[in-house]
């Protein structure tokens, strides 16, 4: 990843309240609320500093543009991130809900489908699927050893 | 009425994807393919299945009639001179290959290759190889502002006299169509060699070797409602003898021995290996298929078609339109302002409308027309004004969504 860096602050400002959203997603009905829901979450992602959006940060695979900051402080992993299009940018809060501020081993024992599946978002993460949300979550994955 | 039997002929349209019935407006990527197509390949594997051009047996004559009556008939379809001139390949994109490949003995450091700025990478990317082989150079053909090819701008590139002038017949992106008997015409006079992709012209419209005149003319089986895996590389009979082949081993030599081999003649030369022999039996049934549509009626109805989605998507306001012409084929690419089309696409495909977004395989046109991408309708035969309907409503509903 590349030299410049959000500073610390940035990365530990992020603070969504998991449990509030996994049950609004647990209790959506049709795909409007689902995906308005995500958007919603999308919003809550701090915007990425222009100077920031740079190729070296950007996680490739993905159809829009998806970038991504990590940082370890104590035994904690976070997480920086931002998309050029709302969805992608809400399908990778959701993935920040599950993994922003955990242990080394909570990330690597994340079922990511599980998760998903729970959300009602299974198909989201087919390879067939453009938004790159795989390659975000296989990125996180792999950095955060 | 009629239209709902020619859509039943088409088992995939007839289906439901979250209570959603399926609005396909993605022919250009795919088309669906009608029963007989499906019924061909199906029957082939019954009851003739056979390699072609080797057994003495009955099944393997019977599979190698059927198989190079396909080429008669793609000859016919295409209005090629000689038999011999049609080539089976997997597609397109090898189609390109084997021609670029093929003429490595032919370029050197002084050549160029000129390069419509909306070609498909498939018509990129292999000649941008050979140029690197050869030393040769790769030139853009610059786009009007309408969308279009420059035209005074390609006269000023085709005076450079290019080796190679590698273009659209439509752009499978925006559905512009190329004046390509012109262009040719303009190439062949400055002493190049000419390719034209046909890939989202065959469905579409009749096309004609002798008025196109161009040296090669590619296309893919299953954009045409045929089977995918198999293509056409159309090549003038001396050009295509004296390309190198692409592919080397069996099917495609005459003598071998380990002093030396001899090839082929045309065109086997040019299929080495067993081919995808019911895939070619598939494209025979497609051709049938397109042969037996009323032509001048479905083109009529097609060119509305494309014309009616370009309106409605003008009167739901906040798109944008490119290069959106009344000739346009097949295609009309849009956004919606200020979202991302990958957003579109997604809530799209919510309702059952299938539609392509992203770069479509053309990069270069994207950085032309400065997006990073954009989305895509397309219309086949069995396209209807209410998949249309649907798909405004529910772009309409999109809309909504996105910009509340
Ligand atoms: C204009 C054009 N050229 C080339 C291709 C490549 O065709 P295929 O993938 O069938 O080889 C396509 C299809 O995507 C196309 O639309």
């Amino acid at each position: 990843m590349s030299a410049t860096q959000p500073d610390s602050a940035a990365f530990l400002a992020l603070n969504l309240d998991s449990e509030a959203v996994l049950k609004r997603f647990v209790q959506a009905d049709g795909w409007q609320t689902r995906y308005r829901e995500i958007m919603l979450l999308g919003k809550q992602l701090p915007k990425l500093d222009e100077s920031l959006k740079v190729a070296s940060a950007q996680v490739k695979g993905c159809e829009s543009t998806v970038w991504l900051y990590h940082r370890q402080i104590d035994q904690q992993h976070y997480f920086v991130a931002d998309s050029d299009a709302r969805i992608v940018k809400g399908l990778i809060a959701l993935l920040l809900i599950a993994c922003h501020g955990k242990t080394a081993e909570q990330i690597q024992a994340f079922d990511l489908n599980q998760f998903f599946e729970t959300l009602g978002l299974a198909g989201q993460l087919s390879p067939s699927r453009t938004n790159g949300l795989l390659a975000v979550a296989q990125t996180i994955q792999s950095v955060a050893i | 009425m009629q239209l709902l039997a020619l859509r039943a002929q088409f088992p995939a349209l007839e289906q439901t994807l979250d209570g959603y019935p399926l609005c396909y407006l993605d022919t250009a990527a795919t088309s669906q393919k009608p029963q007989s197509v499906l019924d061909a390949m199906a029957d082939f594997y019954r009851y003739d299945n056979a390699n072609v051009h080797r057994a003495a047996h009955q099944l393997s004559a019977r599979s190698t009639a059927k198989y190079e009556a396909v080429r008669d008939k793609v000859q016919a379809f295409v209005n090629a001179q000689r038999r011999e001139e049609i080539i089976f390949t997997h597609g397109t994109t090898e189609a390109i290959n084997q021609v670029a490949w093929g003429l490595n003995q032919k370029l050197d450091s002084n050549s160029v290759i000129l390069v419509d700025t909306a070609a498909h990478h498939a018509n990129i990317v292999p000649w941008q190889q050979l140029a690197q082989r050869t030393g040769a150079k790769v030139i853009a053909i610059p786009l009007a502002d309408d969308g279009r090819i420059d035209q005074q701008a390609y006269q000023a590139l085709v005076a450079q006299s290019p080796s190679i002038v590698a273009i659209n017949h439509v752009s499978n992106v925006l559905g512009t169509v190329n004046p390509v008997q012109a262009m040719v015409a303009q190439a062949k006079a400055a002493g190049a060699l000419t390719l034209v992709d046909g890939a989202q012209a065959v469905a579409h419209k009749r096309v004609d070797m002798q008025e196109i005149d161009c040296d090669f003319y590619v296309f893919s089986g299953h954009k045409m409602y045929g089977p995918t895996g198999v293509g056409i590389l159309y090549g003038r009979y001396q050009q295509l003898d004296t390309l190198t082949p692409l592919l080397t081993g069996g099917e495609m030599i005459e003598q071998v021995s380990f002093d030396g081999t001899s090839f082929n003649t045309l065109p086997n030369r040019l299929e080495a290996g067993t081919p995808a022999i019911a895939e070619v039996i598939g494209l025979g049934a497609a051709i049938d298929y397109i042969a037996n549509l009323p032509q001048a009626a479905t083109q009529k109805r097609e060119a509305e078609l494309v014309n009616y989605l370009q309106t409605q998507l003008q009167q739901l306001g906040g798109i944008t339109l490119y290069a959106a012409h009344n000739d346009n084929c097949g295609a009309v690419a849009f956004n919606l302002n200020g979202e991302h089309h990958q957003d579109v696409g997604i809530l799209l495909d919510q309702q059952g409308v299938a539609i392509r977004c992203g770069h479509h395989c053309a990069m270069p046109l994207m950085h032309s027309l400065q997006i990073s991408g954009c989305c895509r309708a397309s219309i086949g035969v069995y396209t209807s004004h209410e998949d249309i309907d649907r798909f405004i409503e529910a772009l309409s509903s999109v809309k909504a969504m996105l910009i509340d």
